[in-house]
């Protein structure tokens, strides 16, 4: 197992996404990736994984207000499968 | 290693851990409701800088904003500040009129390129020669968006639209106008700056250049104009992703960002 | 005030100050230029502003904003300017601003540009054609607070000679009740954050709807269009009753139409005459009456007929209505014709009388 250390999170709503797909590349730690479900507007949407640092690029960047993000008091801690 | 158990965060709501919110889902002054612009476009993300500085400068209130006409009109819908709808080109004009009645007001202009530099082009010039008191905004991608993805004034050289499916040529469709250096000259003109959408980066510095055009109407030290290139995936026949790409690539190729003219500090 | 001698542009623009205008934006074009110099000189006096914008069409927009926030805000030009700024003359009045525009013609032949507009779709706007300097300053005064009271654009159609004619007139602000109304629509940018700001535009949108609303809103602009055609005609009538043939003509020309049927009247001639103040709406049912008995109608204007057809529609072919006018103009072009003349008035209506074919 492997350990990683999330600083950030991020609250995505996921209805509004329209799947453009911007807040992939423009996270830093690329920590986001897009879904193999759909949501009702038939748009794949993104999926966070561990180690979110806050930064809020992918707020930044998306055109459909899709993101709320927080920064951990104390870092989170995820064991993940190697 | 499996990709699948990697992703397994909930993030359907606010974490359960201690934690400051660092980001707002959407601005304050933005309404309830989903705008129906393309995905991928760069007008929202603009828009969502220009109402937060307006926000942070505390101004909402005294805030006025002359709507011109293209896809971005429909998100005015969505925008609570005090609006007024000007016809195609036109709003700098009706932005002076009311600025010259409402000194006091924060008084803006949101137009695109085929609005401002094709229709509106002596007005966005003959405003900032006279040193108008307002605050232009350009929302800049090089196509007439809302109605279909035609070529512009400020469509690049090799830059696709509708009507120059094979990039515009300069030979056959002219030269685009750069319309924030022509600005520049003009000794009614205190503040001209260009800024991207296209990566994080950019659209933290164009927020900047936003609150510094608005910090230059509010002292009264004349006209201030801030062009935004943005993304139109669109109109560019180019996937959403590749939209940030065809941008820095196609549309912006050349085109200087930054503070062009007015800036407080020369090195910035 | 006391009466003093001035000149028409003067008059108009101390007429409109009077009456609370405190923006204007004009482009240079005989003969509405002197106007524009007028308010320039005189706006800045009492706290408003004047621009000399670089174009008809910014001229209007300007206008448009100061509108938008409240003000009494007035535009003009002549003909050719008026054409510019045929777009925005329709969009002003579907966003229901209460413009109050100068036309001042060259000459007559704007009649159907002022009345039809040459802006697209479906809309409408007083219009007042003043005979002297003395009725365009009660008119223009009349203009402001009747756009105020139906929210829409009025328009002054002036010329040449009503411009540059001087006369001894009294300009004091108007007793009419909209001039300290206040306007909640006016945009300041108070309701910004409020949830409930406003967007003051052309399409009856509002904030939170995806598109305009035809059913409620064009067909309100519609209903407030019939209501102005029903309250605000206006003529001008006398000698009618025993009248055999009734002239009937507006503005300038119809100063020298008035005088030459009052000396034929005092000649014993059975001559009345008509005019009609508002050109829009047109004064049907008022001419209709006045022609109540008259055998013949002659149409005397400086075009090339363009009233003589709302003058037919007053008496549906009841009465034989004739035209013995036509386009007049000077060398310049500025319509200083020489049918602005008591002799060649008289001539066409001694004409009319012996119902002899007009000599042109």
């Amino acid at each position: 197992m492997t350990t990683v250390e999330s600083r950030g999170t991020l609250r995505i709503d996921v209805e509004r996404c329209k799947g453009c797909e911007l807040c992939i590349p423009a996270c830093p730690p690329s920590v986001l990736r897009m879904s193999a479900e759909r949501n009702t507007k038939g748009a794949a949407y993104p999926l966070l994984a561990p180690g979110c640092t806050g930064c809020g690029a992918c707020l930044l960047v998306c055109p459909d207000f899709c993101f709320e993000v927080y920064q951990y008091r104390d870092p989170v801690l995820h064991e993940v499968s190697p | 290693m499996s990709q699948d158990s990697l992703f397994v965060l909930n993030t359907d709501g606010p974490p359960g851990e201690a934690a400051n919110q660092v980001g707002a889902l959407e601005p304050a002054l933005l309404l309830d409701g989903e705008h129906d612009l393309c995905p991928g476009c760069g007008e929202p993300v603009a828009i969502r800088l220009l109402l937060e500085v307006i926000e942070e400068l505390a101004c909402a209130q005294r805030s006025i904003g002359v709507v011109g006409i293209g896809c971005y009109t429909a998100f005015t819908g969505l925008i609570d500040v005090d609006l007024i709808q000007a016809l195609h080109g036109r709003a700098p004009s009706v932005a002076t009129g009311a600025k010259r009645m409402r000194p006091d007001s924060l008084l803006f202009t949101l137009q695109g390129d085929g609005d401002m530099v094709s229709e509106g082009l002596q007005e966005v010039i003959h405003t900032a020669a006279r040193g108008e008191s307002v605050t232009c905004v350009l929302l800049n991608n090089g196509v007439f968006g809302e109605t279909g993805g035609h070529m512009t004034a400020t469509t690049a050289l090799g830059q696709r639209t509708k009507n120059s499916l094979e990039g515009r040529d300069a030979a056959y469709h002219g030269h685009p106008i750069p319309i924030a250096e022509l600005l520049v000259p003009l000794g009614g003109a205190a503040y001209v700056a260009r800024g991207s959408v296209a990566d994080a980066r950019g659209v933290v510095r164009t927020k900047n250049l936003l609150r510094r055009a608005f910090e230059v109407q509010l002292a009264g030290q004349g006209f201030s104009f801030v062009e935004i290139l943005t993304m139109c995936p669109t109109g560019w026949f180019v996937p959403t992703a590749e939209g940030p790409g065809y941008l820095d690539e196609v549309l912006g190729a050349g085109q200087r960002l930054g503070e062009l003219k007015g800036a407080a500090d020369p090195a910035v | 005030m006391t009466r003093a001698l001035m000149e028409g542009s003067e008059a108009i623009a101390a007429a409109a100050i009077a009456a609370g205008c405190r923006f204007f934006a004009g482009y240079p074009m005989t003969p509405f230029t002197e106007l524009l110099e007028n308010f320039a000189s005189k706006l800045p006096d009492v706290g408003g502003v004047c621009i000399n914008a670089e174009s008809e069409l910014e001229a209007i927009g300007m206008a448009w904003g100061a509108l938008a926030t409240g003000a009494r805000a007035a535009t003009g030009s002549t003909g050719q300017g008026i054409a510019l700024m045929q777009e925005s003359l329709s969009e002003i009045t579907r966003a229901e601003l209460p413009l109050v525009l100068f036309h001042m013609a060259r000459g007559q032949g704007d009649y159907l540009q002022a009345t039809r507009g040459g802006g697209h779709g479906d809309y409408r706007q007083i219009v007042y054609a003043p005979i002297d300097v003395s009725e365009a300053v009660g008119l223009t005064q009349l203009a402001f607070d009747r756009a105020d009271h139906w929210r829409n654009p009025v328009q002054i159609y002036g010329d040449y000679l009503l411009a540059h004619t001087s006369e001894a007139v009294d300009v004091a602000p108007p007793n009419l009740d909209s001039t300290a109304a206040s306007k909640p629509w006016a945009v300041d940018g108070s309701l910004g954050g409020s949830g409930r700001s406003r967007n003051l535009n052309p399409l009856g949108m509002e904030k939170g709807s995806k598109g305009i609303d035809p059913e409620s809103f064009w067909k309100r602009l519609q209903r407030k269009h019939e209501e102005i055609e029903r309250c605000e005609a206006r003529l001008e009538s006398e000698s009618t009753d025993d009248a055999e043939l009734l002239i009937v003509a507006f503005g300038s020309l119809a100063r020298f139409a008035r005088y030459v049927v009052r000396e034929l009247r005092s000649e014993g001639a059975r001559v009345g005459y008509a005019r009609p103040i508002t050109l829009w709406p047109f004064p049907k049912r008022e001419l209709a009456e006045a022609a109540g008995n008259v055998r013949r109608i002659a149409v005397l204007e400086q075009n090339a007929g363009q009233m003589i057809d709302d003058v037919q529609l007053s008496v549906m072919g009841r009465v034989p209505v004739v035209g013995i006018g036509e386009i007049s103009s000077d060398p310049a072009g500025f319509g200083m014709g020489p049918l602005l003349d008591p002799s060649a008035v008289r001539e066409r209506v001694e004409s009319a009388l012996r119902e002899q074919e007009v000599a042109r």
